[in-house]
């Protein structure tokens, strides 16, 4: 139990990478927020796009989400990170992973909304309509509010699962909680930052999941 | 246009990779095929729990269920192979990879299985009950099928997550394929091998996610 509590929780290296994890913690948050935001905003205007059932545009949008949905993130993020800069662009890894993850929560949120507008029953759409709004305008104002609603759970799930890959940030060397984990556990050859970073992840997280759980038999009650 | 093919498409570096990126496909599904059957049994073991009806059982289950998806797999992962040492426990990557994905898998599957038991209708237990069947029998040939049937766009949709998640060994220097390209990349300073790979697992999960999309559509009619 000694061992256990001096490899693994001890105080002295507790006390001094604390902050770093911390600092950490703080790249992983605003980067979440970012790329919840982003990716959501993304991938809902692109099921609007589709919605005018434009053959040629809603088969890139369908590619686009294909594509991005069956690659495994990180094998994009090492793409990008390693890539672009033969081709004369250099980003930094934070921006490497923003634009790799936003994407990808693009794609499935495009999915997820879509669903949603084509489960939006055409009777909305005929009394929109009549009452004089243009397309856009049900579309904006009518279907799209209720589309994102019904699927509000898939979608926190799925922003969770996303936001959360923000650990493979470490692997190209973004100071996000993990990254800071890592180097700290290399410099103090002690496993205590590991464990700093797993609580750290669980103290954002957990809370997200409960509450994703919470949405989800909330919607389950109301019959959706 | 000139510089994209050269540094992205380049054939030559493409073949160069070929032998060794298919060799690292083919510990990619090795992996597959150990961490999803793994992850499903444990995932139907914790959803079974999380419908118990002893409160103690029920809640260990979901806070397992919750716990483990609250925490990315990258850094379990990690925990497991740098940090178990610390403690005296050696472990090899694909015990670390094993280990790591079976409680993050486990946690998915879980949720899943749970949704699809929820919904199958009480009278279809207490039908089954009825006719003589035991509690076991009826769980093995009543609720069970109906479950999974229920939920069969999740459980394919978890499995490609799955495949998608194991490039993460290549973080344990696991020689799976992502861990190939990236080596050959490294070696020649190109593109090309990581696109070879992306190639790849296009062809092993496109079809999956086709196959998803078409089921969702047909539950929604």
């Amino acid at each position: 139990m000694e061992v256990f509590l001096d490899q693994f929780l001890n105080p002295a290296v507790l006390a001094k990478y604390a902050p770093l994890v911390l600092k950490g913690a703080g790249v992983t948050v605003v980067l979440s927020a970012l790329i919840v935001l982003a990716g959501i905003v993304l991938g809902a205007g692109l099921a609007c796009v589709r919605a005018y059932r434009i053959r040629a545009l809603s088969f890139l949008i369908v590619i686009f989400a294909d594509v991005l949905r069956a690659l495994p993130p990180l094998v994009l993020i090492l793409l990008v990170y390693f890539g672009l800069p033969n081709l004369g662009i250099v980003l930094s890894s934070f921006a490497v992973l923003f634009l790799v993850l936003t994407l990808v929560l693009a794609a499935f949120a495009e999915e997820i909304v879509w669903a949603g507008i084509t489960a939006t029953p055409k009777g909305q759409w005929e009394a929109a309509r009549s009452t004089g709004l243009g397309f856009t305008q049900a579309l904006v104002f009518v279907v799209l509010p209720q589309a994102v609603r019904m699927v509000i759970p898939p979608l926190t799930n799925r922003a969770i699962a996303i936001t959360k890959m923000t650990a493979l940030g470490m692997v190209i060397g973004v100071p996000d909680i993990l990254g800071q984990a890592t180097t700290a556990q290399s410099f103090s050859a002690n496993a205590t930052p590991l464990t700093l970073a797993a609580l750290a992840y669980v103290a954002i997280f957990l809370p997200l999941v409960i509450a994703s759980r919470w949405l989800e038999q909330r919607f389950a009650q109301k019959g959706h | 246009m000139e510089a994209i093919l050269q540094q992205f498409f380049n054939l030559e570096i493409m073949a160069k990779a070929l032998p060794l990126v298919l060799k690292g496909l083919g510990v990619t599904l090795m992996i597959c095929a150990v961490v999803i059957p793994l992850g499903a049994m444990g995932g139907l073991f914790a959803a079974l729990a999380s419908v118990s009806r002893n409160p103690a059982i029920r809640w260990a289950a979901i806070g397992f269920v919750d716990l483990f998806r609250a925490i990315p797999p990258l850094v379990l992962l990690i925990f497991i192979y740098a940090g178990l040492p610390f403690a005296g426990v050696q472990v090899s990557p694909f015990a670390a990879v094993t280990i790591g994905f079976f409680l993050n898998n486990s946690a998915y599957f879980a949720e899943v299985f749970r949704a699809g038991i929820l919904s199958v209708p009480r009278g279809q237990t207490e039908a089954a009950r009825s006719t003589g069947l035991s509690q076991g029998q009826t769980l093995f040939w009543v609720t069970l099928p109906q479950a999974v049937r229920n939920v069969l766009p999740d459980l394919l949709s978890n499995v490609v997550e799955v495949v998608k998640l194991t490039s993460l060994a290549s973080v344990v220097s696991l020689g799976e394929m992502l861990h190939a390209a990236g080596l050959v990349r490294s070696l020649t300073y190109n593109a090309s091998p990581l696109v070879l790979a992306a190639g790849l697992y296009l062809v092993l999960l496109w079809p999956l996610i086709r196959m998803i999309s078409r089921f969702e559509r047909k539950i929604d009619s």
